[in-house]
């Protein structure tokens, strides 16, 4: 068996975001930016069922400027076999991506397709389950828990009111939950090694698919500050604010 | 100009966001259809009909559609999307799971998790985590837009007799196969309608000293939530977790206990109208957004809590 799993390169999910003045975007110059961390937990999720022996190949797939291939050397450190980087500049709609995965998806004949189930720039949450409907495969969002059986995999998912079990057919797209595993830290050989690794690099281009932006953003703002609040000294007088200053309870 | 409304239910009754998405969809256009895909599910497309805002119920009963599944659903979507120009939901794991499918065979570039409709094109949505908020305008001729339904008013759910036509299903899917659902069945009032949300987080060091936050929950007739440190070590299930990967509420009260408040926790709960932060710490980032911050250790300032609400001669329901 054979895993595809994407990953994004977003800023880091410690730094505060801050608006550019221009109203244009965020500031993204000199800030720390990271793998998408759901998208970490894919990549664990794949070496793991690797690690068990059902599956002989972990690819890594990533899509973005010339520095989204931190993202994929990042994965073949923590286990990834080989890399593959398709180069796209300026922002690249779900739509858009899930058309370059599935071009992808068809040249590498994946059994499953990972990724994390939301990005934590755009929070769109959108990718995963836009792959399996144009390659027709089911999908298995917000997963905690998969279990890998002969055909098919069962899958705990993480919905609002509890979890859900559902079993899909392999091939089969699943996007991960932050709680489905711990994802482990690359260690320095590790991370030499993976220096070594196959890494394929094409361009969106040449596969076909046009990323020209469906949404125009119009502009970015700061959202609405709160006002400063107080600090009380003592539980009652916490319950007597609440009381009779806020009128809350 | 049509708005086609993908209904949430459980085949007995909608789910209470329906009501807060068919708000807003009204807002983009006023002529508003709900779709009710269920399995003996009379009683929701009569629900939805009476829906003063609805113009029109189309309700396909099949047994299909029994647990709900995106690949079901989004087949008898598209049968009947062809007079419509939006096609939308809530923004909650049910919408989130089935409005990416319907968009992507659709060719359209959706718009999630939209706070604020500005025209018929043009909506805001906040982005990372809500420190940011974007206005966006969609390009596509059909849109596919998901709704944050704590951001809109829940719609009138009396006095509308809106015409119910029955109709055909599409394909069923046979790759996937639902197994069970575990549902956490509680008497609290849901997070996220909730008048007043009590979280904990990693602060509260095990699961039976969520008790105290229960007590007081009882006391003011809250919701429970957490952080997701707190559900992440096994003090709560996950159905409780705020936040950006977890659910958003904007209650009248909430009271953050043992939560340090990461930006990613804040996501879920900084547009409540008044926030209480109890910590030990004071220079947790949780202060920076509370109107009123104790600083305490939570395992005194508790039951404090709970015995000065005992002393109140009346508390809101």
């Amino acid at each position: 068996m054979k895993i595809l799993v994407a990953v994004k390169r977003v800023i880091d999910y410690n730094v505060q975001v801050r608006v550019k003045d221009d109203g244009t975007g965020v500031v993204t110059d000199n800030v720390k930016m990271s793998t998408n961390p759901p998208d970490d937990n894919a990549i664990e999720e794949a070496v793991k069922i690797k690690e068990s022996g059902k599956a002989k190949e972990v690819v890594a797939i990533t899509i973005g400027d010339d520095k989204a291939q931190e993202t994929v050397r990042k994965a073949l450190a923590v286990g990834a076999d080989r890399g593959i980087h398709v180069k796209v500049d300026g922002i690249v709609e779900p739509l858009a991506v899930s058309k370059i995965l599935k071009k992808i998806v068809e040249k590498e004949n994946p059994d499953l397709v990972f990724m994390g189930k939301q990005a934590i720039d755009d929070d769109c949450n959108q990718t995963g389950q836009m792959l399996a409907a144009i390659l027709n495969w089911p999908q298995a969002t917000f997963a905690s828990k998969i279990e890998v059986k002969e055909k098919s995999l069962e899958v705990t998912r993480e919905i609002d009111e509890g979890l859900e079990t559902i079993e899909v057919n392999i091939p089969a797209i699943v996007t991960c939950d932050l709680r489905l595993n711990e994802p482990r830290y690359a260690s320095l050989p590790n991370i030499m090694k993976a220096k070594k690794k196959p890494l394929e690099q094409l361009n969106a281009s040449d596969l076909g698919v046009d990323t020209k932006a469906r949404i125009e953003q119009i502009k970015v703002e700061e959202p609405p500050k709160r006002k400063a609040g107080i600090k009380v000294a003592s539980v009652s007088e916490l319950v007597q604010k609440l009381k009779n200053e806020a009128k809350v309870i | 100009m049509s708005v086609l409304l993908i209904a949430e239910h459980n085949n007995t009754d909608l789910r209470p966001f329906t009501f807060n998405a068919a708000t807003a969809a009204s807002k983009i256009n006023e002529d508003l259809h709900v779709l009710v895909l269920g399995n003996k599910s009379d009683s929701v497309a009569k629900a939805a009909s009476e829906i003063p805002l609805v113009k029109k119920v189309i309700h396909v009963d099949n047994d299909i559609f029994d647990n709900f599944t995106a690949e079901n659903y989004t087949s008898t979507i598209l049968k009947h999307v062809d007079n419509y120009s939006h096609i939308v939901c809530s923004a909650n794991t049910f919408g989130k799971n089935l409005m990416p499918r319907v968009a992507a065979l659709l060719d359209t570039s959706q718009v999630s998790d939209i706070v604020n409709v500005i025209s018929e094109d043009t909506f805001l949505r906040p982005i990372y985590a809500g420190n940011a908020f974007a206005t966006v305008k969609s390009t596509d001729k059909k849109k596919c837009v998901t709704i944050r339904p704590t951001s809109f008013d829940p719609a009138p759910s009396t006095g509308g007799s809106a015409e119910i036509v029955k109709s055909e299903p599409g394909d069923k899917f046979e790759s996937s196969k639902f197994v069970k659902r575990e549902e956490i069945k509680s008497d609290r009032p849901e997070l996220g309608t909730a008048r007043v949300v009590i979280s904990g987080g990693r602060g509260m060091q095990n699961s039976d000293n969520f008790k105290l936050i229960t007590a007081i929950a009882d006391k003011l007739n809250a919701a429970i939530g957490a952080s997701r440190a707190a559900v992440d070590a096994g003090y709560i299930t996950n159905d409780h977790q705020v936040g950006q990967t977890g659910k958003v509420v904007v209650p009248d009260l909430y009271i953050a206990v043992g939560i340090s408040g990461a930006i990613q926790h804040l996501a879920g709960m900084k547009e409540s109208k008044v926030i209480v932060a109890i910590n030990k710490d004071g220079e947790a980032p949780i202060f920076s957004v509370a109107d009123y911050g104790l600083e305490a250790d939570l395992f005194e300032a508790l039951p404090q809590f709970l015995e000065e609400l005992n002393k109140l001669n009346s508390i809101q329901k």
